[in-house]
């Protein structure tokens, strides 16, 4: 008999790894990211991250959109989108890049892959497609492919990562600074593996062609059997990045092509991506606007924050008196860091009262009743995670 | 002639966390360790060479995570990973898994009682209300009830509150709960006997007591406060073993200006004038400071390392008396490969989780009977775990060692006292239980560590092998630990102090 599935059209899309991801999504908790099914966590998130921290995780980014952009001009398109020279950026290695408006006011982040002379791979958490339409206007060289679909990848993080992927045969991968690129024969296609990542730990990024998907997560997961391999989702990501002190779209920053409210969305400078703003490159998108904010200060600035006890502090207020009377700024994640012992968050807050006391007003239940506790927040400098293995070339087996 | 302001005898946890305190609030501090490594019962030792055991303790559950933040602990290499449920094993083959997740758990409970599944939240609510009480209390000095510095009377009230806000039904409950018996005490709950045994496991671990003695179920209460992750009741595993605690907070300790000294062996501490002004080594040489603390448990503080003389009268005979009564022997096992156990499906997180050798309330009293006889249990409750299931540094990739801790082991035999053969015999004893319920267990082993109470005393200096520095009955906690008249981790003469467990 043919069966047609009736509510076929409004399913999630499935990742080239979902075979194997719902066999160990033993607790069938899916959530979805950019119109994939995508996994909140498989079995337990905790464990999951402390995976991540301890051995070895994989987190299927495939829903990641991707982007090849190539000809001629590649190369100065992305330098008019991005803030960063993208010039400057070598054969084989990767950047982390920031985009704006002509405001100043931040779009997205994400990864630069310089493939060869004139062919890039942008990668970013949301679609956006329509605002590379617009940013090629006036460069004749250049092609937009979007490859999301074409290209399944998975992150391979934490401290056994190197040794897993040694383990698999990929013959001098310990080689790789943070931000190479390397490719490797794979079932006579190509691997391609890049030493990047979302957890501020050791760890890697495999990119390949879906047909050999469960392939790769086959010789991977026996290649990583004793070294702790297990899948993480969403939860544990988050958990990591944070620690990591990284943002996230709709959490650290409003997307600006969806921000309805004026200023409800951030630039660079408030989030401490300064950095990543080159006002020596040719003109930009946004570049008077970050100028001028330069010059006069910005209004926020993303800070890092360790608070007193245990109580995440999620969704809180910041306050500049422990009377909770003077607002000055607002948490945008928290948690309670399970590797650092420590009441984590990352808040914005008015430039101009960074220097002074920072109390939280915290909201918790227990058993169905309300209680709020203010807690003194002392302000970090140092991401709260990061360990020295995830810097080193060649970096240790565990 | 004030060589140091502070001098810490023992380099245990709790004598290196004592010095890093001291240190951090500017204290010349010095810390003087008899063995030629740190760490005492909380220690990593490559005894086979690629193996790395956890040679006494091996789980963690009651560090206070006040002390991991103050001490900057992660930064300084220390990170605690908390593990999956447990595998019982019941006499009869039947298999109870604790499961990490709370519906997975519960079915399987139902599986074996549907009663007992139900009955699993009200003990989970009891207990955890017990617990936070303890747990206000625990952390605290504890108050000296005859006392009537100001300090004690506010704690007195401080405790007196938190009493009676549990409603006079729970106080009822409650002070039963501390003279009770750890079976009598689940008589209440459950109707299951693989359950009943492993709720009671975890409270005879360590004592002296069996499932049935009266005031084992407090000690049920201390195993479900593990502050792993503000979690109540989380176990957790150092990565790298249980000496990455020691030596995280040693790391700590010079940080902040510490000194330790290892072959540095404490023979008495100096006292002048009722008032502790330093120590003279094992190798004659003296150190004066302001203060001295010491890390031994109190009989040993009291009857080796002090004279008689410098001790107020009856204090000796007081020390004399501590209870101090070893019961626990540890097994760790080396092994190329992961054991598989019957009836046990191999999936990628059971492994992860412990064994609990059980049996049932009946075998662990019998076990129990034998430790009382002065014998080992041919049959004992055995609590495993297998660290390098989830800890990739402390075997080589797809080896493996297993922890074993052995409940009970008499710290002297009836017939004689222990020897090289006794202790191998005991082993075998331990690895002949594993492979009946794991066939082929024996084929894996690489390499064997069988410590008894003997050897942990000889070692680490801890009386009779006892893993709690003595024994945490009612009648030795809080302002009667360690003697009635001198809780407050003081102590008989000035100047001199107390950090043991
Ligand atoms: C086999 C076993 C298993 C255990 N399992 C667990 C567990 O899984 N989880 C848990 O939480 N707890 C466990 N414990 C209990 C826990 O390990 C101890 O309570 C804790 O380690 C005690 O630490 P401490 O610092 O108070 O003393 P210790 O670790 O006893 O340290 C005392 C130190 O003093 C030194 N010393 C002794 N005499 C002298 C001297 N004269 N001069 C100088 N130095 C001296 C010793 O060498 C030692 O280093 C276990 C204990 C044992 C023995």
């Amino acid at each position: 008999m043919n069966t047609t599935d009736p509510y076929a059209g409004e399913r999630l899309q499935e990742s080239p790894f979902h075979p194997r991801l719902q066999a160990l999504n033993i607790r069938n908790a899916w959530a979805s990211w950019n119109g994939y099914k995508f996994a909140e966590y498989y079995y337990d998130a905790e464990y999951e991250y402390f995976c991540v921290r301890n051995s070895c995780g994989t987190y299927d980014i495939s829903p990641m959109q991707k982007y090849e952009i190539s000809g001629p001009d590649a190369e100065a398109m992305l330098n008019r989108m991005v803030t960063r020279d993208v010039a400057k950026i070598k054969l084989n290695r990767v950047a982390y890049c920031v985009w704006c408006t002509d405001e100043g006011r931040m779009i997205d982040d994400g990864t630069i892959f310089k493939l060869s002379s004139d062919k890039f791979m942008l990668t970013c958490g949301s679609p956006c497609s329509a605002w590379l339409e617009k940013s090629v206007f006036g460069f004749d060289g250049v092609k937009v492919a979007d490859v999301t679909d074409n290209l399944a990848a998975l992150s391979v993080q934490g401290p056994t990562s190197c040794a897993v992927l040694k383990n698999m045969g990929l013959i001098g991968i310990d080689a790789a600074k943070r931000f190479d690129i390397m490719r490797f024969p794979f079932h006579g296609d190509t691997l391609m593996v890049s030493r990047t990542g979302f957890t501020g730990d050791l760890g890697y990024e495999l990119w390949i062609r879906p047909a050999l998907a469960l392939e790769l997560w086959d010789e991977l997961y026996a290649a990583g059997a004793d070294y702790g391999i297990q899948p993480y989702g969403e939860v544990a990501t988050n958990m990591a990045r944070l620690e990591a002190a990284f943002i996230m779209p709709a959490m650290e920053f409003n997307e600006a092509l969806r921000t309805v409210h004026f200023e409800h969305d951030q630039t660079p400078f408030e989030l401490n991506l300064g950095w990543l703003v080159d006002f020596d490159k040719p003109h930009f998108s946004g570049r008077s606007a970050l100028l001028r904010e330069k010059k006069r200060g910005s209004q926020y600035a993303l800070t890092k924050l360790d608070i007193e006890g245990n109580k995440p502090a999620e969704g809180s207020y910041i306050y500049k008196n422990k009377r909770c009377t003077r607002k000055i700024g607002y948490v945008t994640s928290a948690m309670w860091s399970p590797a650092v012992k420590a009441n984590i968050a990352l808040a914005m807050i008015r430039t101009e009262h960074l220097q002074g006391q920072l109390w939280a007003e915290i909201y918790y239940e227990k058993e169905l009743r309300q209680y709020s506790r203010v807690a003194r927040c002392t302000r970090k400098e140092k991401p709260f995670w990061a360990p020295a293995r995830a810097r080193v070339t060649p970096p240790p087996d565990y | 002639m004030n060589n140091y302001d502070a001098i810490i005898i023992g380099a245990g946890h709790n004598g290196l966390t004592n010095a890093a305190y001291l240190a951090k609030a500017g204290l010349n501090v010095v810390v003087l360790e008899k063995n030629d490594y740190i760490g005492g019962a909380a220690v990593s030792r490559e005894l086979h060479e690629g193996w790395i055991y956890s040679s006494c303790s091996y789980v963690c559950s009651m560090m206070r995570q006040a002390l991991h933040r103050d001490l900057d602990l992660s930064r300084h290499g220390l990170l605690l990973v908390p593990y999956l449920g447990t595998i019982n094993f019941g006499d009869g083959g039947e298999r109870l898994f604790s499961y990490h997740d709370g519906e997975a758990a519960r079915l399987e409970l139902k599986r074996h009682s549907p009663h007992d599944a139900d009955a699993m939240f009200r003990f989970r609510a009891d207990l955890t209300r017990y617990s936070l009480l303890i747990r206000k209390t625990l952390l605290r000095t504890p108050p000296d009830p005859t006392s009537f510095r100001p300090r004690d009377i506010h704690e007195l009230l401080f405790l007196a509150r938190q009493f009676w806000a549990l409603g006079e039904k729970q106080i009822y409950e409650y002070v039963r709960f501390f003279t009770m018996s750890a079976a009598e005490y689940l008589e209440d709950y459950f109707e299951n006997d693989l359950i009943k045994a492993a709720m009671a496991s975890p409270g005879i671990i360590g004592t002296a007591l069996g499932v049935y003695s009266p005031g084992s179920s407090y000690i049920l209460l201390h195993h479900v406060m593990g502050d792993v992750d503000g979690s109540i009741g989380a176990w957790g595993l150092a990565r790298g073993g249980m000496g990455a605690i020691s030596d995280a907070i040693a790391n700590a300790l010079k940080e902040h200006g510490g000194e330790i000294r290892t072959g540095a062996g404490v023979q008495k501490v100096l006292v002048n004038n009722r008032k502790a002004v330093g120590v003279v080594l094992e190798n004659g040489d003296q150190i004066g400071a302001g203060i001295v603390v010491s890390n031994l448990d109190a009989r040993r503080t009291f009857t080796r390392i002090m004279d008689r003389n410098d001790l107020p009268d009856g204090i000796f005979e007081k020390a004399v008396n501590f209870k101090i009564r070893g019961s626990s022997g540890k097994v760790n096992i080396a092994l190329s490969g992961m054991p598989k156990f019957t009836h046990v499906p191999e999936n990628r997180y059971i492994a992860r989780g412990g064994q609990g050798f059980a049996g049932s309330l009946e075998t662990m009293e019998r076990a129990y009977d034998c430790w009382k006889r002065g014998r080992w249990s041919d049959d004992p409750f055995i609590e495993s775990v297998i660290p390098s299931a989830w800890d990739p540094t402390v075997a080589p990739p797809g080896k493996h060692w297993m922890s074993n801790f052995v409940q009970y082991c008499p710290p002297e035999l009836a017939d004689g006292p222990w020897t090289p053969e006794k202790r191998d015999q005991f082993g075998q004893t331990v690895v002949d239980k594993i492979e009946r319920y794991s066939p082929g267990f024996k084929d894996l082993i690489v390499h064997m560590e069988v410590r008894t109470p003997h050897e942990i005393e000889q070692e680490i200096g801890l009386t009779e092998g006892n893993i709690f520095q003595g024994e945490l009955t009612v009648d030795q906690l809080l302002f009667n630990r360690p003697f009635p008249g001198y809780a407050q981790y003081r102590m008989p003469g000035k100047k001199l102090y107390m950090c043991g467990s």
